[in-house]
């Protein structure tokens, strides 16, 4: 369970997420939407603990990140591709990351089966290709086997066989009753993947509904996002041309 | 599938905490693990040893303080171990590893902790590895009939001692300046400017302040065994901080800079 309360956050002038409040229940994949710029990826660092909000907080399981005793066993983050030192190997990043939330080694195995990296979790992840460097932060984020999970944009940078992947798994992870939220702006790969969608825009909430409920509203989901976040996406071109 | 079979509802709970061996042990296999931290110790240990034997095949006067000739490859060493300190800091956010990093372990003080912890072990074992071998290489090299100089001397244990322990200072130096600064560059060029080059322009600008200056201290306090004689007709004569007063300030340069890094590391966004 993810809690957001009155999250805002300030760059300057600029206002990212604007008093924001929502829930990530358990048991469903929850999509998270918006055009770019909307205030996702800042949500996401709010709800870890990595940028520190003006106002409101958010909480996993009842509790701000920063006070949670095993953060890796409890939270599971995806946010960005080639979160790692280039030099070091999958293998060797996966496992220092264990060693600091008592994970042991058997464990980093496991994610790099399971991601589908063993066969080159020696080699150094620089080299990565983006789908490998995807593949590795989801290993990452699986690391400790933790009942809620945050991935920003997983499905970037996959191919076909990738994204296919990733949609059962997070679907598998979610019927386990584990708590999935999973930000994107393919709106196509949200209809297939995820039950239940928070739609942001300006970093404010614009809808927070079953899929099935929003597709109802008009011929698809597409259509159905463009129209909620049409007045959104306006502002900002206006604002780009001033 | 198997590897998640456990089931994890919101009612599972987990006692404990992460604490501060379970980040050093994250930080140690950090460090260990990038093959640029070991040639960064190999050079340090080699080039360390490579200027004493030049220093002392080229020692013609055996009544001077050979043991600080020896240890003359130290200050431009400690380039070596500062450098790998910002680099500790600075590679995180180069790379982005700072947020997986800090999802890990979001207490930040205690990061910080934990790095210096291993950094310091790490450039002290290293440090105290190359004082000992460039004083016995720098020993070996003497040649015209001068004896070399002997751990048993006075002050001569101490001295190299604090050679190998000033690798670490300035390794716990440069890493709070990453912490300070984030951008590998400007930190580095920081730790250059304060360490050594601050060190030319203050001692030519006012040689009362040079004896404070990082390299000085560790070239005229910390690796002498002899004090500095001066001449009554060289004016004005400097006088240097006395061994144990200029590791108590290098230290405290170093806490100084990790204490303002871990300030600043816990009220920045990542």
């Amino acid at each position: 369970m993810i809690e957001a309360r009155g999250l805002t956050k300030r760059f300057g002038p600029r206002l990212a997420v604007d008093g924001l409040s929502f829930d990530v229940r358990p048991g469903r994949v929850t999509g998270f939407l918006g055009p770019n710029g909307s205030g996702k990826s800042t949500t996401m660092r709010l709800i870890l603990g990595l940028d520190r909000p003006d106002a409101g907080q958010a909480r996993i399981g009842g509790r701000r990140y920063r006070d949670l005793g095993w953060p890796l066993r409890e939270a599971g983050a995806l946010l960005e591709a080639r979160a790692w030192h280039p030099g070091r190997t999958a293998r060797g990043h996966l496992a220092a990351l264990a060693a600091s939330n008592g994970i042991g080694g058997r464990r980093v195995d496991e994610v790099l089966g399971l991601a589908g990296l063993t066969d080159v979790a020696g080699l150094r992840a620089g080299k990565f290709s983006l789908g490998m460097a995807q593949r590795l932060g989801i290993a990452a984020a699986l690391l400790g086997d933790p009942p809620v999970l945050l991935l920003d944009e997983p499905v970037n940078g996959l191919d076909p066989a990738g994204i296919h992947w990733i949609r059962d798994l997070l679907r598998s992870l979610a019927a386990q009753g584990r708590t999935v939220f999973v930000s994107s702006h393919l709106i196509s790969e949200m209809a297939l993947m995820a039950e239940h969608v928070v739609v942001i825009g300006r970093g404010r909430l614009l809808a927070d509904a079953p899929v099935a409920d929003l597709a109802a509203r008009a011929p698809s989901l597409e259509d159905a996002f463009l129209e909620l976040t049409g007045a959104s996406t306006e502002y900002q071109a206006r604002r780009a041309e001033a | 599938m198997t590897v998640l079979a456990r089931p994890a509802g919101p009612s599972r709970s987990m006692a404990g905490h992460y604490r501060f061996r379970h980040v050093a042990r994250m930080e140690w296999i950090k460090l260990h693990s990038l093959r640029s931290t070991w040639c960064a110790l190999v050079i340090t240990v080699g080039g360390a040893t490579a200027m004493a034997v030049l220093i002392g095949r080229g020692t013609r006067n055996g009544a001077g303080d050979l043991t600080n000739n020896a240890l003359a490859g130290v200050a431009p060493g400690l380039l070596f171990t500062g450098v790998l300190g910002v680099l500790i800091m600075t590679s995180e956010y180069t790379s982005g590893m700072i947020r997986a990093t800090l999802a890990a372990v979001p207490r930040r003080p205690l990061l910080l902790a934990a790095k210096a912890a291993v950094l310091g072990v790490v450039a002290l074992v290293a440090g105290e590895a190359a004082s000992f071998i460039s004083f016995a290489a720098g020993g070996a090299a003497l040649r015209h009939g001068i004896a070399a100089p002997s751990l048993a001397q006075p002050e001569v244990l101490r001295a190299v001692l604090l050679a190998g322990a000033s690798f670490s200072l300035i390794g716990l130096l440069g890493l709070g300046l990453g912490a300070m600064i984030r951008h590998t560059a400007a930190a580095i060029a920081v730790l250059v400017g304060g360490v050594y080059l601050a060190a030319q322009a203050v001692g030519a600008a006012s040689l009362g302040v040079a004896r404070y200056m990082p390299v000085l201290i560790v070239a005229n306090s910390l690796t002498t065994t002899k004090p500095a004689t001066c001449s009554p007709h060289a004016a004005p004569c400097l006088h240097f901080l006395s061994p144990w007063a200029g590791l108590g300030l290098l230290s405290l340069y170093a806490a100084a800079a990790l204490g303002a890094g871990a300030w600043l590391l816990a009220r920045r966004d990542a």
